[in-house]
């Protein structure tokens, strides 16, 4: 490693700043500066900027640089060496996405966790301080690096995330003899993902489909079925919008195009890239959203996007016009995944909480407020005592023929993704 | 140095203790360095080290498994360079015109603020700092609302026929403002017209209305007393405007998120989505870098071509 910089000066203190020529820039400035300055060195805004900067220049010598660094991440299983306070300690941080729990009429409450609350005496922290996958990485990231509590016990992220949390030793395992209900009730669907076989580390808190979804009146009265339309139909030029969520945008034009996303090579990845980059230059593409796309598409400034079904539900009661579709072709089906972060101190109580979300009485309660996918067999007679529509729709308890067209995207391995997430997001522009 | 002293001449005396307390000269000469110690301290803290630390990113590689280890790859930011030079380019472009726009639009209003609106001069001060009352996301993205396709100020627009021009100019799409150019700018000069017209407000409401009688008096046409005296009086506000406008939209990315194309994508929108999606640490702390070098060259010459060094 060759030295270029001279080594950096010890930190002077302010006082020894280095004396420097008095330049009163204006006549306003010297008769602020005289006070100071009466013949001597002016500490004017010049010398002190100039100083400043050289002193900025200097002191980040090598040493300092190379000084920073990240540590490599923790091996499998370094997680499950915190301890678990829980007996000591009835309490629990959860953190959640927005609008992913039961609210009371009043909206003064959230009755399951009340419930959980009286039942247990475990108080329950709950913050909805996750708005964004990549966000919320980027927040805890640092803290779990450095092998730090993150504050949180409980957290719900993404399959992709929990996959990737789970890669690098950064969940812990959990305790398969205090989760009887969990178990049990675990919809056959989603017992097995290939990223936590058997369901080590993680439980599902939704399931999260993907599918299309368009606005009657904006689309003239015509169907929007499936991803070759999206992508080709002069009529929907410039009103479409694709998820920037890349697993399911991807997944989806993979499986228009008759390719499996369970077992995708890199270059049907490129492919569907490719077929995507195309209808993006030839300006059919509007944009690439996140949950935004729902007042786009009620409006009708979006004629037909892929949507995640949870947000239709609710979207339809308001605005009658918007339609969805699953396509032939099938559709992804993501999920979203109760995980207990390394160094979280109160594991017994997070797995207590995560084990009274699958008793089916509170799961219904749940789904029939939040309108996802509930993972949890045995609800639908509980969800049909609540609301009898909700209970009879596929995209909250999938029927066979529904779960048949369900697809995932296969995990992905560290290189494997950087190399796909820089391709999607060159895609979608940045 | 100071040695045992031989001799006693009448003139010398003995030596000094080696520790004196400060004289009240020096102690005075320090007070300024202190009362600026908060400040640097903060700087220090939230700026240099900062700093620091995104220089030292820049130089590493690694991912996340592995960790990221400073190997004086340099190389990182010309790839970066190479690779996003379109947005970065974009941003320069779509910055430059937001200022513009900013100053046309405020100049106006500043000066009718500083001269013609008498007592309701507070009022009008008000409304504008008044957007910033709430959050920049809302107010961006009360902005799809009002250039919705379906919206009244597209439809005017379509009928006057002003979309065919703008989308000749390719800063428009068919019949839709949303997700083109012109809504991005649009965005981005709403957002940051308040730091045009407070900097310009202030330098226009110094000047004294006695240099106008003055200039008239010397039968000097209202346009000519605009240019010799209004113009240059108020010209650290315009340099002070201009640079509180361009340096923050260069960056920004949440304009070219919510009211753009991916075709608008900003280079603030590439260093969010290396930092957090592609987890490539080292090309989003070099991508700010760069950013900041361009930013910084650009203000050097811009505050030397203007002559107006003493806003430094």
């Amino acid at each position: 490693m060759e030295q270029q910089h001279e080594p950096a000066p010890p930190a002077r203190p302010l006082a020894a700043l280095p004396a420097l020529p008095a330049l009163p820039s204006s006549a306003r400035c010297a008769a602020s500066c005289r006070g100071a300055a009466k013949g001597r060195t002016a500490l004017s805004r010049r010398s002190l900027l100039r100083a400043g900067g050289a002193l900025a220049l200097a002191a980040p010598g090598p040493a300092a640089l190379a000084g920073c660094g990240i540590p490599p991440a923790g091996r499998e299983g370094e997680a499950d060496t915190s301890t678990d306070h829980s007996a000591r300690e009835k309490r629990i941080a959860f953190s959640n996405w927005t609008e992913y729990m039961d609210v009371s009429e009043d909206g003064g409450h959230r009755p399951t966790l009340d419930e959980f609350r009286r039942r247990t005496g475990i108080s329950v922290k709950y913050t909805e301080d996750i708005n964004d996958n990549v966000e919320f990485f980027g927040k805890i990231q640092a803290q779990l690096a450095a092998g730090q509590d993150t504050g949180r016990d409980l957290i719900v992220v993404t399959d992709w995330l929990a996959a990737r949390m789970i890669r690098l030793g950064w969940a812990q395992r959990l305790d398969a003899a205090e989760l009887p209900h969990a178990r049990a009730n675990l919809s056959a669907q989603f017992r097995d993902p290939d990223w936590d076989p058997g369901r080590v580390h993680s439980y599902p808190w939704t399931g999260i489909p993907a599918v299309i979804a368009y606005n009657k009146r904006a689309t003239g009265g015509r169907q929007v079925t499936s991803v070759t339309q999206l992508l080709d139909d002069p009529a929907l030029r410039g009103r479409v919008a694709l998820l920037s969520e890349m697993r399911d945008t991807v997944g989806l034009t993979l499986l228009d195009m008759g390719k499996r996303p369970e077992d995708v090579a890199a270059d049907d990845f490129d492919a569907a890239v490719a077929r995507i980059q195309e209808a993006v230059d030839r300006k059919q593409i509007r944009r690439f959203t996140g949950n935004d796309y729902t007042g786009d598409l009620a409006k009708g400034d979006l004629a037909a996007c892929l949507a995640w079904a949870g947000d239709l539900i609710q979207l339809q009661a308001d605005s009658p016009d918007v339609a969805y579709a699953i396509p032939d072709a099938g559709y992804m089906t993501s999920t979203d995944n109760l995980l207990v972060p390394a160094g979280a101190r109160h594991r017994g109580n997070a797995q207590r909480l995560i084990d009274y979300y699958y008793e089916p009485r509170t799961a219904a309660r749940l789904a029939a407020y939040i309108n996802y996918v509930c993972p949890v067999d045995g609800v639908r007679g509980e969800l049909a005592r609540i609301d009898r529509k909700l209970a009879e729709n596929p995209l909250i308890i999938p029927d066979r023929e529904m779960t048949a067209k369900s697809h995932t995207f296969r995990s992905l391995s560290a290189a494997e993704e950087k190399a796909f997430e820089e391709k999607f997001a060159r895609l979608i522009g940045g | 140095m100071l040695g045992p002293v031989r001799g006693r001449g009448p003139a010398v005396r003995g030596p000094r203790p080696p520790v004196r307390p400060l004289g009240p000269a020096t102690r005075k000469r320090l007070v300024p360095y202190w009362l600026l110690l908060p400040g640097m301290l903060w700087l220090l803290v939230f700026f240099a080290a900062p700093l620091v630390y995104q220089a030292s990113t820049s130089l590493q590689t690694g991912s996340l498994e592995e960790g990221f280890r400073v190997t004086w790859h340099f190389s990182t930011y010309a790839d970066a360079l190479a690779r996003y030079s379109p947005q970065f380019l974009r941003s320069v472009g779509y910055a430059a015109a937001a200022t513009a726009l900013c100053l046309v639009l405020g100049y106006p209003l500043a000066y009718l603020i500083a001269f013609k609106a008498g007592r309701w001069r507070n009022v009008l001060m008000v409304l504008v700092i008044a957007p910033f009352f709430t959050s920049f996301l809302i107010r961006t993205l009360a902005w799809k609302t009002i250039l919705a396709d379906r919206g009244p100020v597209v439809s005017a627009l379509g009928s006057l026929h002003v979309l065919d021009v703008t989308s000749g100019l390719g800063i428009t799409e068919g019949d839709r403002v949303l997700a083109t150019p012109l809504a991005v700018v649009c965005g981005l000069t709403y957002n940051f017209l308040p730091f045009m017209i407070l900097p310009l407000y202030s330098s226009l409401e110094r000047v004294d209305g006695r240099l106008h009688e003055a200039a008239a008096d010397l039968y000097a046409r209202p346009a000519t007393i605009f240019r010799k005296v209004t113009l240059p009086l108020s010209m650290p506000g315009v340099v002070a405007g201009t640079l509180l406008t361009f340096i923050p939209a260069a960056g920004d990315y949440v304009n070219a998120e919510l009211l753009g194309s991916t075709d608008q994508k900003m280079i603030g929108n590439v260093i969010q989505s290396q930092f957090l999606r592609v987890l490539d640490y080292p090309t989003a702390a070099a991508l700010s870098f760069l950013l900041m070098a361009a930013i910084l060259a650009m203000v050097t010459l811009y505050l030397r071509t203007s002559g107006t060094e003493e806003l430094l």
